[in-house]
């Protein structure tokens, strides 16, 4: 049955594509789609007609040959031998350790900033405020070369520390802080599974062990909970915590004997060796996208205090509810509604502005993959393209967890 | 009794007292001092700590400052004077001047050129910044790329002339037929802008005289601080349409473009400005006609326009959800059709409220121009890593040259930001 | 001339050039200028000056070909390049030649297309370190941290060097020779290496050059010369006997003094046909007879560029060495001019 509104077979005219608006925009999506797939044929051929003009290919087999290059920290195991693709892994991971320690700082920074510009005490207040002002408005490029030059040029040499009789002591007996990076000990163990040497297994055997801790002290909480709820009195649960979470590790411990490697001054006659070794270009990267985004961050936190209206405040204290418990209970949630969409877009620029380690020397995968590998194969088409995707996957995945934070977070309205 | 109600009070006082200034620690500064800076001892310890810290400060980097020499020629010479202390040298700012503003290569007899366009572009922008000025003021800002372009770059006047007819021709068309139908009215604008400068590009090559008023300039001869400012200007100016079309495509009925537009978007924003630049550096060559080269400062204006369009488009779409639907149902039920209903009714609202986001793009834009140095273009921070750091004489002057950039993009983004806070209460019209 | 509409906008814009054709010399002749990528700076090789004007040992082969192509020294665009850049730069057709330390590899001549047409400066990767650290031999730098300038063929000679030697290290790569320089000189690495004559460059910068020795082992070889693209065989015959020029010059004695005398006053049947006024060599190469002789007279003959930018009377001080004529016990020898 034909509805009313349909035209008569065969009264189609032309003129119905440009005039009628049911199908007016099939008609544009068509001039569109066209135009589109022209544009993209005229720039596929023109890469086309470059690329046999200069006899070159698409290819990517230079993944899987040899590198050639070393790279000073990296997270596995990797030589000169190893390939450019575990080349462009050990960049990912490196990309990835100074991206999430400096969310981690760049939080607290901001946290901490942003409430201390809401305080009362005056200079406290405008010294926050000159903070988020400077580093908000100075290119963060220029801080990572000023953090790194103060790194370098303000720090001891690592030579300092080393000899029989060094100018300078290990901090605490273990630590030790160069113009190369720091120095500090390392944990190993010593017995593996069924005798030997210890492996990764062990590392894997830790954290399972510390889920169970976690999972231990989830329910210890929950029967507190439980029995608050029927008796009103809740038990003090920090004593059984705190066993939950050192028992364990401590008998591990113990089992696997760790311990712990320590930088040694006496080995070389350049370097600290021993223990782990955390990189000034780390170090300054690390620190520059801290208080950069902190500073952002600052403003998130403070805009987020101040969304929440004074009057939900007054409620809280009319209901009876302690300052302390009008903050976590009132305040806070609400507050983290608006904070927590910008704070997750400022980890992605952070992750974005990571890229930026080829200032100093940080070997990320913008330093691997688009820098050294890019340089040694002359493979540019395919190392910026290969580049591109991995940052493309890192952002939409932050984004695919945005999009479910902020469905869950949306506001109930009925 | 009223006599022993005299007696049981000794003294009345007929007359009122003088009003007394409040006592000293309920006014002035040291009540100031009290609610401000010593409410509660944890306040007080953070204001001891808080001076502290900008003690420290102060005196680590004033003398530094204050003792800084500004005639000397070469770092060994400010080494040689200051025998050991510690202070700047602030002698290489003064050397280095131009090259730090213009770069080292643009012509030293033709700073005055980007210096005037410098000049002009204050009254150009002051219009579109300020609203209660007279609009006749606009035309400058119309002529001001013009005008721009040709006193940085130079060469015959006919090029610029040429494109300026070339929009003129664009919007005569557009006047004409846009009553009928604003698709028409818009494309066939565009068309013939497009021919007019593919026809002038011919007569220009004619008509070019072979010694212009203004020596022509080779873009990749521009560089310093002036790089910055025009990467940053042009970028901004072109990606707002750039955006707003992307913005308006997002929110199309039309699913073809609606993905178009989304893909571009979460592409361009989800990869780093950085991996952009490789792509103009190293990428974008081989996307062009095999025969023809683009030089690298309008591939690298490329990339970053389409960069900053796509947080604009984000900026901008932000400002359309904000708008009650029934502005939407409202301008239907006029009968407007989508152009018209856009054009007079929802984006001047939208664009309004999306100011103060296109202004933190651009802020975020114009400090993100300092990337430019890693591929390889000598902007403020490539001739510092570049060129001055590596030369003879001021091999080792880092503070000196690295607080100079960071004190000049400051001032011009601290402006901007607060220029943005003024205009976000000016436009407040709403009722509060 | 093939000319889309984008290109007809951009031309008015003034920001492309159109070439018209795919000869890389009747490019440069219908441009007017030479087009050639150079290194960002390394002073001596190619740096601008106060002035901004680009000087050094690159430099001067640019512009010799542009003295021998154009018959103007100062008719040349000098693109500056990074180690990344500079390979797409030159097959994308933005230079028309690369004079910018390039190492002569195999993979770089055959797989990238590219064409090395002689070399203009024999070097090898070295080590600067401070005197004070006591070091006499590289192979003394077992667990040190090596600065590395990136974007040339350094890194893999050190990995392949410290893997041969069976020694460790901890490799800092820096993109630009000034901040390498930096982190050197504030004692973050414990020696720097690249080529040995960008080390003896950038020691001539140092406050206290003194205090620092390059090492006496040259772990690879880096023969660098001027590169063009590989298939446009006359363009590479122009680049590369117009450095053969410059070399036959300081073999035969020719220098940009004696030049303008020498064409008239040669008894020699070499200088003759070198200077063009015997023999028509340079109609050979699609150049007019003078095409040498103004390479020489704007230039100097290779001698006297090696001494003018970097040799011993300079603050970078390279001796001859290996770069010295086949008659001295160097490696440089010219092929004939007949």
């Amino acid at each position: 049955m034909s509805t009313l509104s349909d035209p008569p077979e065969g009264s189609f005219r032309l003129s119905m594509l440009l005039n009628d608006t049911r199908y007016r925009s099939l008609t544009l999506q068509a001039v569109a789609a066209i135009a589109l797939a022209l544009a993209l044929y005229y720039l596929y051929s023109n890469l086309a007609a470059n690329l046999r003009a200069a006899g070159l290919n698409i290819s990517f087999s230079f993944l899987g040959s040899s590198a050639g290059y070393d790279i000073n920290q990296t997270l596995i195991d990797y030589n000169s031998q190893s390939s450019n693709f575990k080349a462009a892994i050990v960049g990912i991971l490196n990309t990835l350790l100074v991206a999430i320690l400096a969310c981690i700082t760049a939080t607290i920074l901001g946290v901490f900033a942003g409430v201390l510009r809401l305080s009362n005490n005056w200079l406290v207040r405008k010294l926050m405020a000159g903070y988020v002002e400077i580093f908000r408005n100075i290119p963060v490029l220029i801080w990572i070369i000023i953090i790194f030059t103060i790194l370098t040029a303000v720090m001891p040499g690592a030579r300092a520390y080393l000899g029989e009789e060094p100018e300078r002591g290990l901090i605490g007996g273990i630590f030790a802080f160069t113009n190369r990076g720091v120095y500090m000990p390392a944990p190993f163990f010593t017995n593996g599974f069924g005798g030997g040497e210890g492996s990764g297994l062990n590392w894997l055997m830790l954290i399972a062990v510390l889920v169970a801790s976690f999972f231990g002290a989830r329910a210890v909480t929950q029967s507190a909970n439980r029995k608050q709820e029927a008796t009103g009195v809740r038990p003090n649960t920090l004593l059984i915590n705190l066993a939950i979470w050192l028992l364990p590790l401590v008998i591990f411990s113990l089992i696997f004997g760790l311990s712990w490697d320590m930088p040694d001054p006496l080995a070389n006659r350049f370097n600290l060796q021993g223990g782990i070794q955390i990189g000034a270009p780390l170090i300054a990267l690390w620190f520059a996208l801290s208080i950069y985004t902190g500073a952002f961050i600052a403003e998130n936190v403070r805009a987020g205090i101040q969304a929440v209206s004074n009057g939900q405040t007054e409620a809280a204290a009319a209901l009876g509810l302690r300052p302390n418990r009008v903050m976590s209970l009132v305040v806070l949630p609400q507050a983290l509604r608006v904070i927590i969409p910008p704070l997750i877009s400022q980890y992605l620029n952070i992750t974005k502005n990571s890229s930026l380690a080829i200032a100093v020397g940080y070997a990320d995968i913008t330093a691997t993959l688009g820098g050294i590998t890019l340089n040694q194969t002359g493979r540019a088409i395919e190392c910026v393209l290969l580049l591109m995707l991995f940052y493309l996957v890192i952002s939409l995945s932050i984004s695919a967890v945005m999009n479910v934070y902020n469905n869950s977070m949306k506001l109930k309205e009925r | 009794m009223s006599d022993t109600h005299e007696h049981s009070i000794a003294f009345v006082r007929t007359t009122e007292i003088a009003q007394q200034p409040a006592p000293l620690n309920a006014a002035g500064p040291v009540k100031w001092m009290r609610d401000n800076l010593f409410a509660t001892w944890a306040n007080a310890l953070l204001t001891v700590a808080a001076a502290y810290v900008l003690f420290l400060l102060i005196s680590s980097t004033l003398p530094w400052i204050w003792g800084g020499l500004w005639t000397t020629s070469s770092l060994s010479e400010c080494r040689e004077i200051l025998q050991g202390q510690s202070a700047a040298c602030f002698s290489v700012l003064t050397e280095r001047w131009n090259q730090l503003l213009f770069g080292f290569k643009y012509p030293a007899e033709f700073y005055w050129r980007p210096t005037v366009a410098l000049v002009l572009m204050f009254f150009a922008l002051a219009p579109v910044l300020f609203f209660d000025l007279p609009r006749k003021l606009l035309i400058i800002t119309a002529l001001f790329p013009f005008a721009a372009y040709w006193l940085i770059w130079g060469g015959t006047i006919w090029t610029p002339l040429f494109a300026m007819l070339g929009f003129v021709v664009g919007y005569f068309v557009y006047a004409r037929y846009v009553s009928n139908n604003f698709a028409l009215g818009f494309f066939g604008g565009v068309a013939a802008a497009i021919v007019t400068w593919y026809l002038s590009g011919f007569i220009v090559s004619a008509i070019a005289p072979s010694q212009p008023l203004l020596a022509a300039v080779p873009s990749r001869d521009l560089g310093g601080f002036m790089l910055n400012l025009m990467l940053g200007l042009t970028c901004v100016s072109l990606s707002i349409p750039l955006g707003i079309a992307l913005a308006l495509g997002r929110q199309s009925s039309m699913p073809l473009i609606k993905w178009v537009c989304v893909i571009f978007i979460e592409f361009i924003r989800g990869v780093p400005l950085i991996t952009l630049l490789f792509v103009a550096s190293v990428m974008l060559a081989y996307f062009f006609p095999p025969e023809a080269t683009v030089d690298l400062f309008l591939r690298v204006v490329i990339m970053i326009t389409m960069f900053s369009a796509a947080y604009i488009a984000e900026v901008i779409r932000g400002g359309l959800a904000a708008l009650p639907k029934g502005q939407y149902e409202a301008a239907d039920s006029l009968g407007l059709d989508y152009a018209q209903a856009m054009r007079l009714i929802i984006l001047p609202q939208a664009l309004k409220i999306s100011i103060p986001g296109i202004v933190n793009i651009a802020v975020g834009l114009f400090k993100d121009t300092t990337l430019v140095s890693v591929i390889s273009m000598f902007d403020l921070v490539g001739m510092i890593r570049g060129p001055i750091l590596a030369s003879t004489d001021w091999n080792g002057v880092y503070w000196e040259l690295l607080g100079f950039a960071a004190v000049l993009f400051f001032i011009v983004c601290y402006g901007i930001s607060q220029y943005s806070q003024w205009l976000e209460r000016r436009l407040a019209t709403d009722h509060r | 001339m093939k000319k889309s509409i984008i290109l007809g906008a951009l031309t008015i814009a003034g920001l492309s050039a159109v070439a018209a054709s795919a000869a890389t010399v009747d490019d440069v002749k219908a441009r007017g200028t030479l087009n050639c990528g150079v290194t960002t700076g390394l002073v001596g090789f190619a740096a601008p000056d106060a002035n901004g004007e680009w000087v050094g040992f690159d430099v001067a082969v640019c512009r010799a070909v542009a003295a021998a192509v154009l018959g103007d020294a100062t008719a040349v665009e000098f693109i500056p390049t990074t180690g990344k850049t500079r390979f797409t730069a030159l097959s994308s057709g933005e230079i028309d030649l690369l004079a910018r330390n390039t190492t002569w590899t195999f993979s770089r001549d055959t797989d990238l297309k590219f064409d090395f047409v002689g070399v203009n400066y024999y070097d090898g990767q070295g080590f600067l370190v401070p005197k004070a650290l006591g070091v006499s031999s590289a192979k003394d730098l077992d667990g040190a941290t090596v600065c590395i300038q990136t974007g040339t063929t350094t890194e893999l000679n050190l990995a392949d060097f410290f893997r041969a030697n069976n020694i460790s290290y901890e490799p800092v790569p820096i993109e630009t020779n000034a901040e390498a320089i930096q982190q050197y000189l504030a004692g973050a690495c414990d020696a720097y290496t690249t080529d040995a004559s960008g080390l003896a460059a950038s020691r001539a910068t140092f406050e206290t050059p003194g205090d620092h020795v390059i090492l006496p082992e040259i772990v690879s070889k880096e023969p660098l010369g001027p590169v063009v693209r590989h298939g446009d065989n006359d363009w590479g015959d122009i680049v590369m006997w117009t450095l053969n020029a410059l070399i036959t010059a300081e073999e035969l004695g020719v220098t940009s003094a004696n030049v303008a005398e020498m064409v008239t006053s040669t008894t020699n049947p070499e200088v003759a046909r070198l200077l063009g006024t015997e023999g028509d060599l340079g109609a050979m190469i699609g150049l007019d007879a003078e095409w040498a002789k103004r390479a020489i007279e704007t230039q100097g003959n290779y001698g006297e560029i090696f001494a003018k930018n970097i040799g011993e009377e300079t603050p970078i001080g390279l001796a001859r060495g290996l770069n010295a004529q086949w008659t001295n016990g160097g490696l440089l020898y010219s092929p004939p001019f007949r």
